[in-house]
């Protein structure tokens, strides 16, 4: 299948412009991706939608990268510590010229570069190999301490599901980060309030979660993780608050903004049909 | 009568570690130290003094370690992860295997104080699985030197090597029993004495205690070869099919399980290569309390133990 994705943005257009683009690119990247699911057979497509703001506004405005040159040392570095949301993060590197976007039809078909799950020896502009929860969140702050031992300013993103937050090693990491003051680090919480199985709340209690985070030395900032001005702003300012590590809450719907998916927790992995495929791509026309 | 004895000079491997990493760590900007709390007990304090912001002491935190290591290397350093083996291993393992192996992550994973060198702990503290669970990851090269020499050099070959090293970093006193002039290989086995009527396999702290059983095995008219082997994966199946068709019978012994370890990789590749009559000394399950010394001669782990499992072997396998 082809289909138009965005490229990244130019940062001297004007604001609104900017806006314009990024909207329409997250836009493009979902459509994307919500084609790739039923082609694959599976997938994780509610946490994709859900992550995808998010994603293209890093990838395609914020992150200091070059696509053509995916391990320059001083690149920013982004790490998918969901990365059952390799969907969201195929589409988005391949929108930005890390790999040809044909082979995003090849997404986890026999022998296909595209796992399930991210593989960095085998996909340019995957920075790490995650799919077990909790594993991104310590390799973010080795990375973030690697840029401190360089005196370097890149900067570090994780973005980490609210479910995936139930794994104790991400309260290890939490600690280190907050320890050592690691400002360039920043966590974005993908907050859809839903796991697998049910609603984070109802499952193994979240909140109160800025608290949380706060009282292991970060500091929080909660956004509305669908709002590309919202999320742009914030992104721009970082970090939160001098000499702490940053917690970004982004309050999001799993599955969003497809009518039928949003919020409902069985579209955690559900596998759209041809028809509801067709639906939910002319809510994102 | 009298008998001279002379008591031969006992090294502590983690002296070896640590000085090897302040040299590595000297030379080259890159080399960082990742520890969980345990810059006494990995013998940090040296390297700590000379480069205090290369040693990243994430506290009691296993998980983290790792990741920590793997993003350490993803930014262009070359992480040594430094730990008591029963918890980096344990503990650790998810990551070990996915942000390490899987991932080909150029760190060295430095496992101090394994098999049963925390004797009187009790089996928590015990580390006897460690081999077997980290031969089964893919892509992980595992390594048990014998003596502070060996130390030296595997952790120096685990710098150079594109992709994640386990190391064993032996704290119980162990003699020197490669020559000056030895040259570690990632992958290399030793004969460290000829012999034709069977093979004693070993490696860690058994190396020197199979040497010593080669000696008496002697002197009752058996020819025992010796075959240091410190890489258990991968595993220099040469050297092993050569021991299973030239002496026709194989001793291993390792301070470690009897599942899944030395003995199990080279029963692997005995039975494909030459099937030959084995026997496999370890420990065959949780080992009570007692220090090291007490549980290797508790369960056979011994200059006499080796002896007596090579004779049996011989007796029945020619009955």
């Amino acid at each position: 299948m082809t289909a138009t994705l965005p490229g990244r943005i130019d940062r001297s257009l004007p604001r609104e412009e900017q806006l314009r683009l990024l909207a329409d690119g997250a836009r493009l990247i979902r459509r994307r991706n919500l084609a790739l699911i039923p082609e694959a057979g599976l997938g994780h497509i509610g946490g994709d939608l859900s992550a995808a703001d998010i994603v293209a506004t890093l990838y395609l405005s914020v992150l200091d990268i070059d696509p053509g040159q995916p391990d320059l040392p001083e690149r920013d570095r982004f790490v998918m510590s969901k990365g059952h949301s390799s969907g969201v993060l195929y589409t988005t590197l391949a929108s930005c010229g890390f790999f040809d976007p044909a082979l995003l039809d090849d997404y986890m078909k026999p022998l296909s570069p595209l796992n399930g799950h991210p593989d960095r020896k085998k996909v340019p502009g995957v920075e790490a190999n995650t799919g077990p929860l909790g594993h991104g969140l310590p390799i973010a702050v080795g990375m973030a301490i690697a840029a401190v031992l360089d005196g370097s300013l890149r900067r570090v993103f994780c973005l980490v599901g609210d479910g995936e937050l139930q794994e104790g090693s991400n309260w290890e990491a939490l600690m280190v980060g907050g320890h050592r003051g690691l400002e360039r680090l920043t966590v974005i919480v993908d907050r859809n309030g839903l796991q697998q199985g049910a609603s984070t709340e109802e499952t193994s209690r979240l909140e109160p979660l800025a608290d949380k985070a706060r009282a292991f030395g970060w500091a929080v900032a909660e956004v509305d993780g669908h709002d590309h001005a919202g999320l742009l702003d914030l992104f721009e300012r970082l970090p939160v608050a001098p000499g702490k590590p940053s917690f970004v809450i982004a309050h999001t719907h799993k599955g969003n903004p497809v009518s039928f998916m949003r919020d409902r927790v069985e579209w955690h992995h559900k596998v759209p049909s041809a028809e509801q495929r067709d639906l939910a791509l002319e809510e994102l026309a | 009568m009298t008998l001279l004895t002379h008591e031969p000079t006992l090294y502590d491997c983690r002296d070896a570690f640590a000085a090897t990493i302040e040299s590595l760590a000297a030379a080259d900007e890159r080399i960082v130290v990742v520890c969980n709390d345990s810059v006494g007990s990995s013998k940090l304090g040296g390297f700590q003094q000379k480069f205090p912001d290369r040693l990243v002491n994430v506290g009691i935190a296993e998980q983290a370690m790792i990741g920590v290591a793997a993003g350490l290397a993803n930014g262009g350093r070359r992480p040594f992860v430094s730990g008591a083996s029963c918890f980096l291993t344990a503990r650790g393992l998810e990551q070990i295997k996915v942000d390490l192996a899987y991932s080909n992550r150029n760190v060295t994973v430095c496992a101090m104080s394994p098999g049963v060198a925390y004797g009187e702990l009790g089996p928590t503290h015990h580390s006897i699985e460690d081999v077997a669970w980290l031969r089964a990851i893919d892509n992980m090269i595992v390594v048990v030197p014998a003596d502070p020499l060996e130390t030296e050099q595997a952790l120096r070959a685990a710098d150079e090597h594109d992709g994640p090293v386990f190391v064993r970093v032996s704290r119980m006193g162990v003699p020197s029993v490669n020559p000056a002039d030895y040259r570690f290989a990632i992958g290399r086995a030793t004969r460290l004495r000829e012999g034709d009527d069977v093979t004693l396999v070993a490696n860690g702290t058994m190396v020197s205690r199979a040497l010593a059983a080669a000696g008496s095995l002697a002197a009752e008219g058996v020819g025992a070869r010796v075959l240091s082997v410190p890489t258990v994966k991968p595993l220099d199946v040469e050297e092993i099919a050569a021991a299973a068709e030239e002496t026709g019978a194989i001793v291993t012994v390792e301070e470690h399980s009897i599942y899944g370890g030395l003995g199990g990789a080279v029963a692997e590749v005995v039975v494909s290569h030459h099937p030959v009559p084995m026997r496999i000394l370890g420990f065959p399950g949780f080992a009570p309390t007692g220090s090291a010394a007490f549980l290797l001669d508790h369960f056979g782990l011994t200059d006499k133990g080796i002896h007596e499992a090579a004779i049996d072997l011989l007796e029945r396998g020619r009955a």
